[in-house]
């Protein structure tokens, strides 16, 4: 028996994150993500996706990136850099958006967060880290006045998804986080750190990001793990984390985006800001959102036997038109669930298409994005 | 773990288990734990001839595709079509979850490991 996809490990050194040791020490299966030594899993994909749909799980996500954009300029500078409207942002706000080459693709995919009227942090993928501050450093000197710091190191970051995420991270903190909307965040301490506490998240549930000092991590990570116990809160791995954002059509930079596709293309023109007067990647997106993309991120879901996965051919009538970016079986949803790029006229929900599946052609229908949208409650 | 000391093993952890010219194949614990959760096993038709370290099948779990080994040369006699409706059961029992019966051609079970021998591999 061979992983014939996995990436092999590599023979650099891999990055511990401040909570490796805790991860060791719980037994979790780790692996090597982005140059970091990351957990895929700890009780195993299935339970800790479950546990997070109906419960909560807390993931280790410190190998994300933080740069902080502040001076006289700074909103001049993040709304040239950035493709959303950074303007509209409130203090204590926070939005998805994207940096874009000139040609409006994606150098990555980022969430802004205005910690005060000139002052930004930029949440980049641990993949990215580096390119993505060369990028904006090498960008800001022309933009004004306005500091460009690489502030990762600085922070670790967990977050806490589920149903019972708030009353998970609630008893830990004097900050009211019920009254913290989505995509807002709040400052507090939790389990005595002193953390930036963001209603964000990358599942699809309802949750918590929380930005702690590294040597705080193992703390409040036991504490998040003690108040969430009885509600059978688990520690939770990139595994689920992966399946679970798939269910939810969250993108993955790196498979569903990358340097060579656009806002439009996957199906984010909403974090594009179009009013706005210029930025980086604006006049290719333009063009395209007036003549429309030749092609577009859509669902499928299969109807056949075997399940789609990275870079698989999409077939339609025998012939590839097209690549899955993503694919699992979900363990929610109970079925195999794909994300793919087709041409337009095959992106309409119901159009019949094939994936090629290691040689076997399995019958896959296209379906409106997302597969899992979290009951709301009021 | 301790290896149950009834079965062979190979490198690319497999199990087998001797029974007269036919044998029984499924894939270790340590297989199994790698993998994670599985969700389908791909395997051959009965008839299908297969070689010693050749491909005959995939195994695929949440987060990824595996082939399948043969252990030995031989023809495909059984295979487990439980595991089309359980393929969890490769995870919760990974030792009594057989895939497929091989009638093995002759000589062909040379150079399977026994229990230490895996066990040192895996240490």
């Amino acid at each position: 028996m061979t992983d014939t996809t996995a990436t092999a490990p590599g023979h650099t050194a891999l990055k511990p994150t401040p909570l490796h040791a805790r991860h060791l020490a719980s037994g979790a299966r780790m692996v090597p993500y982005a140059g970091w030594d990351m957990p895929v899993e700890y009780s195993g994909i299935n339970a800790e996706h479950l546990a997070v749909r109906s419960r909560a799980g807390v993931f280790d996500v410190s190998h994300m990136g933080e740069i902080e954009i502040a001076g006289k300029d700074a909103l001049k500078t993040v709304q040239h850099l950035t493709s959303n409207d950074a303007s509209r942002l409130a203090t204590g706000q926070a939005q998805y958006s994207a940096l874009l080459t000139p040609d409006g693709t994606f150098v990555d995919d980022i969430l802004v967060y205005r910690m005060a009227p000139s002052h930004f942090m930029i949440v980049v993928n641990a993949a990215n880290s580096a390119k993505a501050f060369d990028w904006i450093s090498a960008q800001a000197t022309t933009l004004g006045d306005a500091a460009v710091v690489d502030s990762s190191a600085r922070y670790a970051l967990i977050a806490v998804q589920g149903p019972a995420a708030l009353d998970t991270v609630q008893p830990l903190t004097g900050a009211d986080l019920g009254s913290v909307q989505p995509y807002w965040f709040t400052y507090g301490e939790v389990a005595q750190a002193r953390a930036l506490i963001s209603r964000t998240g990358y599942t699809g549930e309802d949750g918590f990001e929380i930005f702690i000092p590294p040597n705080m991590a193992e703390r409040v990570w036991q504490g998040l793990l003690q108040t969430g116990h009885a509600a059978g809160v688990v520690p939770c791995g990139l595994g689920a984390r992966d399946t679970l954002r798939l269910e939810a059509a969250m993108r993955l930079y790196g498979q569903d985006i990358d340097d060579t596709t656009t806002p439009i293309e996957a199906g984010l023109a909403g974090i594009v800001g179009w009013d706005k007067p210029d930025f980086i990647g604006a006049a290719p997106l333009r063009a395209q959102k007036a003549s429309g993309p030749g092609r577009r991120l859509v669902g499928l879901e299969m109807r056949d036997r075997g399940i789609a996965r990275h870079g698989y051919a999409v077939l339609k009538d025998g012939t590839p038109v097209g690549t899955v970016t993503s694919g699992t079986q979900t363990p929610f949803l109970k079925k195999a669930i794909a994300m793919a790029y087709v041409p337009a006229p095959f992106a309409a929900p119901g159009t019949l298409v094939d994936v090629d599946v290691r040689g076997r052609v399995s019958a896959a229908t296209v379906v409106p994005l997302p597969f899992y949208k979290r009951p709301r409650t009021v | 773990m301790a290896y149950p000391t009834d079965l062979k093993y190979t490198k690319d952890h497999e199990w087998v288990r001797l029974s007269g010219d036919t044998v029984e194949v499924g894939i270790t614990d340590y297989a199994q734990q790698q993998l994670g959760d599985v969700v389908f096993v791909d395997l051959p038709a009965v008839g299908t001839g297969v070689t010693a370290g050749a491909a005959f099948g995939t195994i695929e779990s949440v987060k990824a595709v595996s082939e399948l080994f043969a252990p030995v040369t031989g023809e495909i006699v059984a295979v487990n079509e439980r595991l089309a409706q359980a393929p969890e059961d490769v995870n919760s029992r990974p030792h009594d979850t057989w895939m497929v019966k091989i009638r093995v051609a002759s000589g062909s079970t040379d150079g399977l490991l026994d229990n230490a021998q895996y066990e040192a591999l895996l240490t």
